[in-house]
C-alpha cells in the first residue's frame, strides 16, 4: 500500500501551527519528489498534542504529537525515506503502549467516528466509511417514516444540545401534525462558552450531520432544511457549503431523493448572527425568520407552529451525527451503550486546568472522575481537583466530592448542573467559585434578550451583588439575597435561558458557601483570585533590594532604599499585583 | 470576565461618505426573500466593515423594510456594528476556558500597549479591540484572534508582542 501522511486541520490545529506544517509537507514532498499521499483531515480529538500528524504505513498507523516545522522535516527524513518511525515523537498507535494511550482506549466513537479519519472536504472518503448509506438503506428496503420513528425510540437517543428531550419523540410529534410544508433544522449555534464539540463534528465529518437531517426530513416528510450556524466557525461553515453541493452533485439533496417517490428535501445554511438566546428553539426561529432573536411562549411547540408557521423539528448537530450510525447498526446495538434512561454515546469538550484538553467520546455512565483523571490525565502541575463544571451558563460546578458520580442525564441534573451540550471545564484549588459563578452571570446578563423582567432586572441584580462581594464590599444577608432572586428568576422567565440562569450561582452556593462566607465575612479570597481582597507583603528573607517593585508601582506604596528590605505601605496599596508579577525572587507574599 | 462589545454608535460619529451603488448586487439577490434582514445586514457590513447609516435608508428605500426593525435587529445581535473599525480587529476570547486560564491579563496587557480601553479604535485605526465569549479553541485558551489567524496559549506579554509586529509591518 501507499503510505498516507496525514495532517489534522481542524481550528485547533491551524491555531497551533498545523498549516505551517503541511504546507512544510508539502514542499519537502515536491522537493525530494517523495512517494507519499499527503492527506487533510480535522480534528483528532487530542487538541493537547496539536499539530498533529499521521502516518500510515504498511507496518501500521502511528499519531505523532506536538510536531513543528522541524519535526516534520525530521519526520519525514526517519519516517518516510528511511522507514524508522520516531518513538519519542508516538503519541498513539496500536503497535506499542504510550503514555497517551489511556486518552483513547475508553473511548468510543460514535458521533466522531469519521472526525480525524476522513477529509472532511471529500464526499468520497465520507462514502467509503458508511457514508450515505443509511438513507440507501431506508430507500432500499422500503423502511417506513414510522419504522425510522420507531428505531429511534428505541435506540434511546436523547437531545444532545443540552435539553435531553427524545428525538424519536420529537420526530413523531413532528410527523403527527399534517401540513403541505415542513421544516427541519439543525441548532449548530453553539454558544456555551467552553464548549467546541459541534465545532468539531462540523469541521471534521459534515456529511454525517447532513445525512442525519435527511434522514429526520424522510422521517417528518420535511420539504425545506436549515443549518443555523454561528458566524464564528467560519471553516465550519465553508466546509458545510462544500458538503452540501457534494451532496446535491450526488443526489441526496434534490427532488425525489434516492427514487423515493416525492421525497423532495434541500438544505441551506443561515449564519448566526451572534446571541446565545438563539440556542433556544423559539428564539433560534425568529431568527431565521430574520427577526431579533427573542422566545415566544409555548404552545404551541416548534412541531405544531415553527418557522414560517409550519411544523417544524429542531436537533442538534451531534443529535443529526448519531442518527445514520443508529440506521446502519440498528437501535439495538446503540442501546447497548449507557444507563438506564441515558442510551449511547456522548461528546466531551476537556478544557480547564486539566492536563489532556481536548475532545473525547465516551459510553454514557462512565464516572467524572474517570473522565478526567483516566482520560484526561489529571489536573495540570499537579494541583487539587476542586470543581468541574458541566452546562455552561446553564449548569452548575460539581464538587470534587460528587465526581464518582456516573454521567448521565439524571445523575447530573441531581447534582444541580446540568449535562448540557458536554462542555467540562475543569477547576483547581486556585480556581474562585465565586468568580467564577460572576464570570457566568455576566455572561447570561448580557446575553439576556431583555423580554421577561426577572431575567432582565434580575440577573443584573445578582451579577451587581457578586462584584460586591469580590471586591469585599460583600453583606450580611447577600447569600439569603442571591438565593431569593435565583428561585424567582427561574420560576418568572420565559426560556431555559433565564430558568437556568441561576444554576452557576445555586451550585456554588449549595457546594461551596464557605467561600462565599469567606469573602463576605473573613474578606479574604482563599484561591487568592479576587485581587481587591488580598493582602501583599514582603518575605524579608527572600527581598534582595533589587528596587523593580517599588519601580513598578502605580501608586507608590513600596519603600525601600537598593539592597534592602522593601515594605508595603498597607494604606496605600491598591491591590494591583504589579509587585507580585514583577519580583524575580518570589519575595511578594500573598494573603 | 467582561465581554465588551464594540460600541455600538458614540454621538453621531462622523463616518466617511461611502459608496451605496456596491449594495446593489447584494440588493438583487435578497429583494423580496422572505427573512432576508439579516443577511442583507450581514452583506452590507462585509462590505464597509460596519453598517452606515446611509446603508440603512439605502436599505429600507429599496426594499421596504421598515427602519425600525433594522435597528432593532442590528442593535439585538453582537456581530453588527454602526461605527467604522480598525483594519485590525483583536478578539480576546474570554470564555469559560481562557477565564481560567487567565485571559484577563490578556485585555489588561493590550489595554496599555495600545492606550485604548476594551471596545475601542486606536488613533491610527489599525487595531480594534473586542472581549467575545467563545472562540471554540478552549484547549488552546487564553486565545485570541486577529482576522482569521488565532493564536493561543500566550501570556499579557505575548499578546502584545503579536500585535506590535503587525504594527511594524503596516508601517513599513
Amino acid at each position: 500500500m501507499e503510505t498516507k501522511v496525514i495532517v489534522g486541520l481542524g481550528s485547533c490545529g491551524v491555531a497551533a501551527g498545523a498549516k505551517k506544517v503541511y504546507d512544510k509537507i508539502a514542499a519537502l514532498q515536491k522537493a525530494e519528489k517523495l512517494d507519499f499521499e499527503l492527506k487533510k483531515t480535522s480534528c483528532i480529538g487530542m487538541c493537547y498534542r496539536e499539530p498533529l500528524v499521521e502516518i500510515i504505513d504498511e507496518s501500521g498507523s502511528y499519531l505523532y504529537g506536538n510536531i513543528d516545522e522541524n519535526k516534520a522535516v525530521e519526520l519525514i527524513n526517519q519516517h518516510i525515506t528511511q522507514h524508522n518511525p520516531i518513538r519519542d515523537y508516538v503519541v498513539h498507535t496500536d503497535l506499542f503502549e504510550t503514555v497517551d494511550n489511556t486518552y483513547t482506549d475508553d473511548q468510543v466513537k460514535i458521533a466522531l467516528r469519521n472526525c480525524g479519519y476522513i477529509d472532511p472536504e471529500s464526499i468520497d472518503e465520507y462514502e467509503a466509511r458508511n457514508g450515505y448509506r443509511a438513507i440507501k438503506k431506508i430507500a432500499g428496503s422500503a423502511m417506513s417514516r414510522l419504522d425510522v420513528i420507531q428505531s429511534m425510540l428505541e435506540s434511546g437517543l436523547r437531545g444532545r444540545g443540552g435539553g435531553g428531550f427524545p428525538t424519536g419523540l420529537k420526530w413523531k410529534f413532528a410527523n403527527n401534525n399534517k401540513a403541505d410544508e415542513k421544516y427541519i433544522i439543525c441548532n449548530a449555534d453553539e454558544g456555551d462558552p467552553g464548549a467546541f464539540m459541534d465545532r468539531s463534528v462540523l469541521e471534521g465529518d459534515p456529511h454525517s450531520v447532513i445525512e442525519g437531517m435527511i434522514i429526520g426530513a424522510y422521517a417528518i416528510e420535511a420539504t425545506g432544511g436549515v443549518i443555523y450556524c454561528r458566524a464564528e466557525y467560519p471553516l465550519a461553515i465553508k466546509r458545510l457549503e462544500i458538503a452540501i453541493k457534494q451532496a446535491r452533485e450526488r443526489g441526496y439533496l434534490g427532488e425525489n431523493i434516492l427514487g423515493i417517490q416525492g421525497f423532495n428535501f434541500d438544505v441551506y445554511i443561515k449564519e448566526g448572527a451572534g446571541a446565545f438566546v438563539c440556542g433556544e428553539e423559539t428564539a433560534l426561529i425568529a431568527s431565521v425568520e430574520g427577526q431579533r432573536g427573542m422566545p415566544r411562549k409555548r404552545p404551541p411547540f416548534p412541531a405544531a407552529s415553527g418557522l414560517w408557521k409550519k411544523p417544524t423539528n429542531i436537533n442538534n448537530v451531534e443529535t443529526y451525527a448519531n442518527i445514520p450510525w443508529i440506521i446502519i447498526n440498528g437501535a439495538k446495538e446503540y442501546a447497548k451503550y449507557g444507563t438506564e434512561k441515558s442510551k449511547g454515546t456522548k461528546v466531551f469538550a476537556l478544557a480547564g486546568k486539566i492536563k489532556r484538553s481536548g475532545l473525547v467520546e465516551v459510553p454514557m455512565g462512565m464516572s467524572i472522575r474517570d473522565v478526567i483523571f483516566k482520560l484526561g490525565g489529571g489536573i495540570q502541575n499537579d494541583k487539587r481537583f476542586k470543581a468541574v463544571q458541566m452546562g455552561g451558563p446553564s449548569g452548575g460546578c460539581i464538587p470534587e466530592h460528587l465526581a464518582d458520580i456516573p454521567i448521565d442525564y439524571d445523575s447530573v441534573n441531581s447534582t444541580g448542573a446540568i449535562m448540557g451540550s458536554g462542555g467540562m471545564v475543569v477547576m483547581d484549588e486556585t480556581t474562585c467559585m465565586i468568580d467564577v459563578a460572576k464570570f457566568f452571570l455576566d455572561f447570561t446578563q448580557k446575553e439576556s434578550c431583555g423580554k421577561c423582567t426577572f431575567c432582565r432586572v434580575g440577573t443584573k441584580r445578582m451579577l451587581e451583588i457578586l462584584t460586591r462581594i469580590t471586591e469585599g464590599e460583600g453583606r450580611e444577608g447577600d447569600i439569603e439575597m442571591l438565593e431569593d432572586l435565583s428561585y424567582q428568576i427561574k420560576e418568572s422567565s420565559l426560556c431555559g435561558l433565564g430558568q437556568t440562569a441561576p444554576n452557576p450561582v445555586l451550585t456554588t452556593l449549595k457546594y461551596f458557601r464557605d467561600e462565599y462566607e469567606a469573602h463576605i465575612i473573613d474578606k479574604k479570597c482563599p484561591a487568592k483570585v479576587c485581587k481587591p481582597l488580598l493582602t501583599y507583603t514582603v518575605d524579608p528573607e527572600k527581598c534582595t533590594g533589587c528596587t523593580v517593585c517599588a519601580k513598578n508601582c502605580p501608586s507608590n506604596c513600596i519603600d525601600g532604599a537598593r539592597k534592602e528590605v522593601h515594605f508595603i505601605n498597607q494604606e496605600a496599596c491598591i491591590q494591583c499585583g504589579a509587585c507580585y508579577s514583577k519580583c524575580k525572587f518570589d519575595a511578594i507574599l500573598v494573603s | 470576565m467582561r465581554i465588551v462589545r464594540i460600541r455600538k454608535e458614540t454621538a453621531v460619529a462622523e463616518q466617511a461618505s461611502v459608496d451605496l451603488s456596491l449594495m446593489d448586487p447584494l440588493i438583487e439577490k435578497y429583494k423580496g426573500k422572505k427573512g432576508n434582514m439579516i443577511p442583507l445586514l450581514q452583506g452590507t457590513q462585509e462590505m464597509y466593515g460596519y453598517i452606515p447609516r446611509e446603508a440603512f435608508q439605502k436599505l429600507a428605500d429599496e426594499t421596504g423594510l421598515k427602519l425600525s426593525e433594522m435597528y432593532g435587529v442590528a442593535t439585538f445581535y453582537a456581530q453588527f456594528r454602526l461605527n467604522p473599525v480598525g483594519k485590525h480587529i483583536v478578539k480576546v476570547c474570554h470564555g469559560t476556558a481562557c477565564h481560567v486560564q487567565n485571559a484577563n491579563e490578556l485585555t489588561d496587557a493590550l489595554e496599555e500597549a495600545l492606550k485604548i480601553k476594551d471596545g475601542e479604535t486606536t488613533e491610527d485605526g489599525l487595531f480594534t479591540l473586542e472581549s467575545v465569549a467563545c472562540l471554540g479553541c478552549c484547549s488552546l485558551a487564553p486565545v485570541m484572534m486577529i482576522g482569521d489567524d488565532t493564536f493561543g496559549k500566550l501570556t499579557g506579554a505575548q499578546s502584545v508582542k503579536i500585535v506590535k509586529n503587525i504594527r511594524i509591518s503596516e508601517n513599513n
